[in-house]
């Protein structure tokens, strides 16, 4: 259609007088100028997006490629053997991937129902005056930099729990029949149970401030309803608003565990670095992550270093199917709100 | 009935008063970690750390190296990947909005967002440091841009998509290219939002230390040479508490406090900008 017109504007200056067919060949040359920069710049901005996913499967390529050799030195087995011996360069994945689920697992414990209260707090009982500062506050604990939470566990909170919070815990759920185990052992002060508070502390925000947007796109109808029907805030919470808001709390949720699948260095300073797997908490052990922070740079010899990345890839493949399921629930919710 | 209607008002004060604690709970590590950094950095905090290196065990210094490297390394990484991210959040909002390519790239983008550090560390020591055969300044920067773009993506898409179709369709009936009209009244438009993503990343890149483990390394001595390995605060700061040494584990102290308070004091500024706009 333009270049129609382009071309009889050209023709028709071709055929009149002279000084038209300047001023008529100058516009068709900006037009033509125009044209090709709106084409490359949409095809620039096009070459950015493609490029990340190309970013992604450079990811993916890169640690696949990396950790070939370890995988064909060990195959499958590499998953299920927790022997970890640089000197002998026996490989096994087990406790690394042991120490981050497990650590995850005991940090979304405490998150998850510390979170849904203080998103309840925020959305239904907190005055409006004290909404803003309170929001910011836990944003700003968000925005801390793990390091941050690692050098204050490593200081501060490891000696905290070895003085308090682990002798009270082995003397008294210590002699609970069943979970004994589990509180078994002197208090180190670092080891898996204080990664996995901090891990809960930092997982916080994320799990307050989804299930805080979530609840408030609860439609204000169905609350008023109930609350009509004489239910008191707690069973509005509990029976309204919380069935509703599920698929987006879930999806916060997993969310958040993605990030405490991942996190690296305030786990490196506190969970002591032993590769065994015991069943006592208190007891220092390794994740994925802290593991390669640990032991990255001193890997001598291909086969340690593959290894290194192949644990690596085993985190990503874990953390790729965490965050896809946590993206497709809360992008459900958010077609059902808009 | 009244028996029945004492028990739901008792569990409505026991949830009022679990998540009032809950608050407490949540408030009360921030105010913990501030104070602690405060505490243990706030005495050693001298003109020294800014003027002089890091020294070696027993001696005294300061922080001078591993700041400007930090310095460095983070505009490096603002440098390649803000660019790369406005593009690309461009092509998301403007060109393709309802692309299946679109579609795709937002969902892959979510999951860059939230992905391991320590992961992106390994990409690029697999493909910038294994085949230069040296740490260096640049892979650190290209690691942290690797951070970077998604967070500008995501933010330049959401500002774009805020701007109004109207001016838009103004634009275009002056008859002004497409292109134009996004660099010169979307991008406008959305100037305040976009620039709040580009603090956002800062903020959450100065304090990422994962990443540059094996790609930056670290470098006792000054040096600015991006081919070589350089010194980064966070860092310095994992390597310096983690030693038995006296002196470095109060320096590491003093870092920390310095990057957490630029830390917020970016996000704090970020969040001011986009208030301070939608009042206007």
């Amino acid at each position: 259609m333009e270049s129609v017109g382009r071309h009889t504007v050209v023709d028709l200056a071709l055929q009149e007088g002279a000084g038209l067919s300047v001023e008529a060949a100058t516009r068709a040359k900006v037009l033509d100028r125009f044209r090709l920069g709106d084409a490359a710049f949409r095809q620039v901005t096009r070459a950015a997006a493609v490029g990340v996913l190309v970013l992604l499967s450079g990811v993916i390529v890169a640690l696949i490629e990396g950790s070939i050799p370890a995988l064909r030195a060990f195959g499958l087995g590499f998953l299920v053997t927790e022997k970890w011996n640089p000197v002998t360069e026996q490989f096994g994945a087990l406790a690394p991937i042991y120490g981050t689920l497990i650590t995850s697992f005991i940090a979304m414990l405490i998150a998850v129902p510390v979170g849904l209260m203080i998103a309840f707090f925020l959305t239904e009982l907190c005055p409006q005056w004290l909404r803003r500062p309170i929001a910011i506050a836990v944003e700003l604990l968000a925005g801390i930099p793990s390091i941050i939470y690692g050098i204050w566990g490593l200081f501060v909170f490891a000696p905290f729990l070895q003085a308090t919070l682990q002798p009270f815990l082995i003397k008294t759920l210590g002699n609970v029949p069943v979970i004994a185990p589990l509180f078994a052992g002197p208090p180190y002060g670092i080891g898996v149970l204080t990664a996995s508070l901090i891990l809960a502390i930092m997982v916080l925000p994320f799990v307050t401030s989804i299930s805080r947007d979530v609840f408030d796109a609860v439609p204000p109808v169905l609350k008023e309803a109930a609350y009509g029907i004489g239910c008191t805030t707690w069973e509005v919470v509990r029976y309204v608003v919380l069935p509703y808001a599920r698929i987006g709390v879930i999806g916060g949720v997993m969310l958040g565990l993605g990030r405490a699948l991942g996190e690296t260095m305030a786990v490196t300073f506190v969970i002591g670095n032993a590769h065994r797997i015991s069943a006592s908490l208190l007891a220092p052990g390794t994740t994925i992550s802290a593991t390669i922070a640990n032991e990255f740079t001193e890997a001598v010899g291909d086969l340690y270093t593959s290894s290194l990345i192949a644990l690596g890839l085993i985190l990503f493949v874990i953390t790729f199917i965490v965050l896809a399921a946590a993206r497709y629930m809360l992008l459900r919710i958010e077609r059902r709100i808009g | 009935m009244t028996a029945r209607y004492a028990t739901r008002r008792r569990g409505d004060v026991i949830a009022t008063v679990l998540s009032v604690a809950a608050t407490l709970f949540g408030l009360g590590w921030l105010v913990l970690i501030l104070g602690a950094l405060l505490w243990h950095g706030l005495g050693g905090l001298s003109p020294e750390v800014f003027t002089q290196m890091t020294p070696p065990p027993g001696a005294s210094g300061g922080l001078l190296n591993p700041i400007v490297g930090s310095l460095i390394i983070t505009g490096l990484a603002v440098v390649i990947g803000t660019p790369i991210g406005i593009l690309a959040g461009t092509y998301l909002a403007e060109y393709g909005r309802y692309d299946r390519l679109s579609i795709v790239v937002r969902f892959i983008n979510d999951i860059l967002l939230s992905a391991p550090s320590i992961v992106v560390g390994l990409f690029i020591y697999e493909i910038m440091v294994a085949t230069m055969g040296h740490f260096s300044g640049w892979a650190g920067g290209v690691a942290l841009a690797v951070i970077v773009i998604p967070v500008v993506v995501r933010t330049t898409e959401d500002m774009l998509t805020m701007v109004p179709n109207a001016l838009r369709e103004a634009a275009t009936s002056i008859g002004l290219p497409r292109s134009l009209a996004i660099m010169h009244i979307c991008y406008r438009a959305a100037r305040a939002g976009m620039v709040t993503g580009v603090l956002l990343a800062v903020a959450r890149i100065s304090g990422e230390t994962a990443p540059l483990l094996f790609t930056s390394l670290n470098n006792q001595f000054w040096s600015t040479n991006l081919n070589a390995p350089m010194a980064s605060l966070p860092v310095v700061i994992f390597q310096f508490a983690l030693s038995p040494y006296k002196d470095w584990q109060s320096l590491a102290w003093i870092g920390a406090l310095i990057i957490t308070f630029a830390v917020l004091a970016l996000s704090i500024s970020a969040r001011a900008l986009v208030a301070s706009r939608k009042q206007s």
